[in-house]
């Protein structure tokens, strides 16, 4: 087991038993989920929203590389610079590069998982810059200097008495249980970074090729003040979100707000084209649009796994994750956790670091039928246990399975196992749920269900003759 | 499947009116589940008085927004200071003032939406900055839904867009603390619409 | 009065069939079923495989289990070793491929053959046949209500129940109605649902690569039964109940569970 996969192991055991946790975040997805099954109600077909959002990503996807050429060409032409990056590091260079360029120093940025992806913060910190995060809750776990715990409520696993301490000890702040006035104190905060800083950083959540416009979702408005402010603003955005018309957008964005946070529509979905224009009175005087490449070219290709690329991030597989529910989002030290996580951080990094998340799953498929653009994603867990299984099999599973096959198409070892089986578990209680147990990894926490000396097919011969 | 045999997304999408009172109704109902206050006016002075009562309940000391005939008529009748975006402004001006009121493209029934844009809008900073957000509209600009909302977009401005083009439904909000609805996170705390027919 | 009915309603569903082609030469009322009892069942349940051929019998039909056959293959496809599950499948596939109807009492290995062979033996030589066999597989409650067209055995339970559904019954298979209205005509029987749709944790080999997770969510399953204050848990899949069961256990929560099976055949 490799030490990620260990890691993993014990920090799901821990968090697993710790039932305060479980309840935070179990109440925090049990409210979301009433709010979202009351909105996919108001929709006149759900279903066929699903299809129809489904088609309009693979679109994107099967043409992908046009419709980059003509979203760029349209962002140019309004005086846009696009970058093509074809790595993480490709594309934290070029942010670098932009800042040294201008000589800024500050940098506020609106949520962006893709930038979490690419390590961005590191990179940039690293050279001696301060990107500030704005969204209340990645402001919050960059505050706690810990990644975001969802890829769409960074702080969920937070009670409002914690975040209170945390305001108290890194801003000085009164204590207070209100979250209006906690949120109040972040305000005021992060207004000064605004006023004063030199680049405004944004995600993106859709790129419009027909028009050549990048679209972001948000719903505090920190989005919108880091396009408005500064003097410089850049948009990181993967290459899988372009999609070919803003009349898609119509049907995507409220499927977005839907499940992913329990809105019709979420509170701003703004669009740019490019920097302030000649005919305008504020915007940035520079506008850079990174396309981040990072794999997706290469996933795309895949005709097994290409689907996940139609993700629009929406979090809907993972609030629905049963193992989310019960390990949280840190367990899973990946950029995105859940089932779309355990599919895409092997697919997009390395498969034998990360296959251990594709095996950390019951399979129940939740997550399928929750999916806005109707990935199959158990479908691609199965698929990565295969690639990892097939690619560096673990000895004793192998032959374990092996055996199994021996056990299984042999009616006399069947047979004969299984009453072997049945003596040796008169002797079983002696050692159950022991250290020596054979089948600890069962009766550590489950009692052993009991083999019967008189199999169904011992019952059958008796009955048929 | 193909695009020309699905149903469209007005009949994927969620109910939306298209009569004009419906329309008018199904606004005011999603305005008043987002906590947007929404205003139908009829004439300037009426206008006026619904403005001067928000100058007073809220102490409103300046104010913002952008050149055009009505937006001058009905911030000179208020009598406060007020920075005019659209003939330069600094940052800190605009962060002082307590209100700002900015014209729209349009109003979508269906989600209680409105579009606004960063070049008949005042900018960009205007309609976010400020705590309190003011928006008004004419009757012509009440849509249905958004896919009619983002053809009329299309249709407005063809190939030349505003660098910004924003789709506002209610007041600022963030749900990040326990998922508890807090209004006001970065954005205007308070908006409001005001639909003015005009008086023949 | 109730096997009125059910002939009733097993004319008419033949007669249904009769205008299918595919089971156009089902003309006749009797099927031969085959039975097929997952390799746990086989060992750990007998009864409940046992009960499902009384209830075929009873109704009527002929009822075959091929004795040669232990598993279906899962646990390896599952944990991503598909050559030696397609060793273990292969089997099943050249003993079954021509059967009549094929029926699992089991959500989960339904699943496997009706959904995943033919994935498994794409490309393989014996594509075709595990196709047709996916194609004639069915879990039992959905063969007895939507196949047969059966919903009222005349059994009575007088408890209260809660229903556990599979995964791989409920979003493999599309199985949620189906036991549910076999146990709305269960005399005495009071159905409480949980307050969520929610895996039980059991998974397969999961739930021994990963045991604190598994049992944690076998933890929660727990707690959301013994909520609805029922007497049982009742599920068509013997795999769930018995991790329900072994967790409660372990836990010393009194919780009883029981196979839908078992409880169609009881008469008290």
């Amino acid at each position: 087991m490799n030490n990620n996969a260990q890691k993993f192991q014990e920090d799901a055991a821990r968090i697993c038993a710790d039932s305060t946790h479980r309840q935070i975040i179990g109440t925090a997805l049990d409210k979301y989920a009433q709010g979202r099954d009351k909105k996919i109600a108001e929709f006149q077909n759900w279903e066929q929203a699903r299809e129809s959002a489904a088609q309009i990503k693979q679109e994107g996807l099967d043409d992908m590389e046009a419709l980059l050429r003509t979203l760029t060409k349209k962002l140019t032409k309004r005086g846009t610079h696009v970058y093509r990056a074809p790595t993480g590091a490709d594309a934290c260079r070029i942010v670098l590069n932009i800042l040294k360029q201008n000589g800024a120093k500050t940098m506020v940025k609106s949520k962006s998982m893709t930038s979490e992806e690419i390590h961005l913060n590191e990179a940039l910190e690293k050279e001696g810059y301060r990107p500030i995060e704005s969204d209340l809750g990645e402001f919050i776990v960059q505050l706690r200097q810990e990644p975001p715990y969802h890829i769409v409520f960074p702080a969920m696993h937070l009670t409002r008495y914690q975040i209170s301490d945390l305001f108290q000890d890194k801003l000085g702040s009164e204590p207070t249980e209100n979250p209006e006035e906690l949120t109040m104190i972040a305000r005021k905060n992060l207004r000064r970074e605004y006023v004063q800083a030199d680049v405004g950083f944004t995600g993106a959540n859709f790129a419009v090729a027909e028009t050549g416009m990048i679209s972001v979702t948000e719903n505090e408005g920190n989005s919108r003040l880091s396009a408005s402010l500064p003097k410089i603003m850049i948009t990181l955005i993967g290459i899988e979100k372009v999609v070919p018309r803003m009349q898609d957008l119509s049907l995507l964005l409220p499927m977005l707000a839907t499940v992913g946070a329990a809105q019709s529509i979420s509170c701003y979905n703004t669009l740019y084209s490019g920097p302030r224009q000649p005919d305008e009175c504020d915007g940035p005087e520079e506008y850079h649009v990174i396309l981040l490449d990072n794999g997706r070219s290469r996933l795309a290709k895949d005709s097994t796994f290409r689907e996940i690329l139609r993700c629009i991030r929406c979090g809907s597989c993972i609030n629905v994750c049963p193992i989310y529910r019960n390990v949280g989002g840190h367990a899973y030290n990946a950029t995105y956790p859940g089932p779309i996580g355990s599919v895409l951080m092997p697919r997009l990094f390395d498969l034998q670091t990360y296959k251990h998340l594709s095996f950390a799953c019951s399979l129940c498929g939740a997550c399928r039928d929750m999916c806005p653009v109707k990935i199959n994603l158990p479908h691609l867990l199965l698929k990565n246990r295969e690639a990892a299984s097939t690619t560096q099999p673990k000895f004793f599973e192998k032959l374990a399975f092996k055996a199994m096959s021996l056990l299984f198409n042999k009616p006399f070892f069947w047979k004969w196992g299984k009453r072997m089986g049945w003596i040796g578990q008169k002797f079983h209680p002696l050692i159950e749920g022991s250290v020596i147990d054979p089948a600890q990894c069962w009766t550590a926490t489950r009692k052993a269900p009991k083999l019967k000396w008189k199999s169904f097919k011992d019952l059958w011969k008796k009955h048929s003759k | 499947m193909n695009m020309n045999t699905a149903p469209g997304f007005k009949e994927i999408l969620s109910h939306a009116e298209t009569e004009y009172q419906a329309m008018i109704r199904q606004f005011a109902v999603k305005s008043a589940e987002l906590t947007t206050r929404f205003f139908h006016l009829f004439g300037v002075e009426e206008v006026v008085r619904t403005l001067k009562t928000l100058a007073i309940q809220e102490k409103w000391k300046s104010l913002a927004s952008h050149h055009t005939t009505l937006t001058h008529s009905l911030v000179d009748s208020l009598n406060l200071p007020a920075l005019w975006t659209d003939s330069g402004y600094a940052t800190e001006e605009l962060e002082k003032v307590d209100a700002s009121i900015t014209l729209c493209d349009a109003m979508i029934a269906q989600t209680g939406s409105l579009f606004i844009n960063s070049r008949t809008c005042g900018g960009r900073a205007l309609s976010i900055l400020p705590p309190h957000h003011i928006v008004l509209a004419t009757p012509e600009q009440l849509l249905p839904d958004l896919p009619t909302a983002y053809q009329h977009m299309q249709d407005k401005y063809k190939d030349n867009y505003p660098s910004m083009m924003s789709l506002v439904t209610g007041p600022s909000r963030t749900g990040d603390i326990e998922r508890i609805l807090v209004l006001g996170a970065h954005g205007p705390r308070k908006l409001t619409v005001i639909l003015v027919e005009k008086l023949s | 009065m109730i096997s009125s009915v059910f002939f009733l309603m097993a004319g008419y569903n033949s007669f249904l069939n009769g205008l299918d082609t595919q089971y156009s030469s089902i003309g006749t009322f009797e099927m031969k079923i085959t039975l097929f009892a997952p390799c746990f069942m086989d060992a750990m349940f007998p009864d409940v495989a046992m009960n499902a051929v009384k209830i075929f019998e009873s109704l009527g039909h002929q009822v075959d289990a091929p004795e040669e056959l232990a598993c279906c293959g899962q646990p390896a496809f599952n944990t991503g070793y598909w050559d030696e599950a397609r060793n273990v499948a292969s089997k099943v596939v050249e003993r079954l491929y021509d059967v009549e109807a094929l029926v699992l009492p089991s959500g989960s290995c339904t699943a496997m053959i009706h959904k995943f062979y033919p994935e498994l033996f794409k490309g393989h030589p014996l594509e075709e046949k595990a196709n047709r066999l996916a194609a004639h597989t069915w879990e039992f409650s959905d063969f007895l209500v939507t196949r047969l067209g059966v919903t009222d055995l005349g059994a009575s339970f007088p408890a209260k129940v809660t229903f556990h559904d599979g995964c791989h019954g409920l979003r493999e298979l599309g199985i949620h109605d189906q036991p549910r209205a076999l146990l709305a005509n269960v005399r005495g029987l009071t159905l409480i649902e949980m307050e969520r749709v929610q895996c039980c944790g059991f998974g397969g080999t999961f739930s021994a690569k990963f045991p604190s997770i598994s049992s944690s969510l076998g933890e929660s399953k727990v707690a959301m039964v013994m909520k609805t204050g029922a007497d049982y848990v009742v599920s068509n899949d013997s795999s769930c109940l018995m991790h329900i069961q072994g967790v409660a256990d372990k836990q010393r929560k009194l919780i009883k569970s029981i196979h839908l099976i078992d409880i169609l055949v009881r008469h008290e």
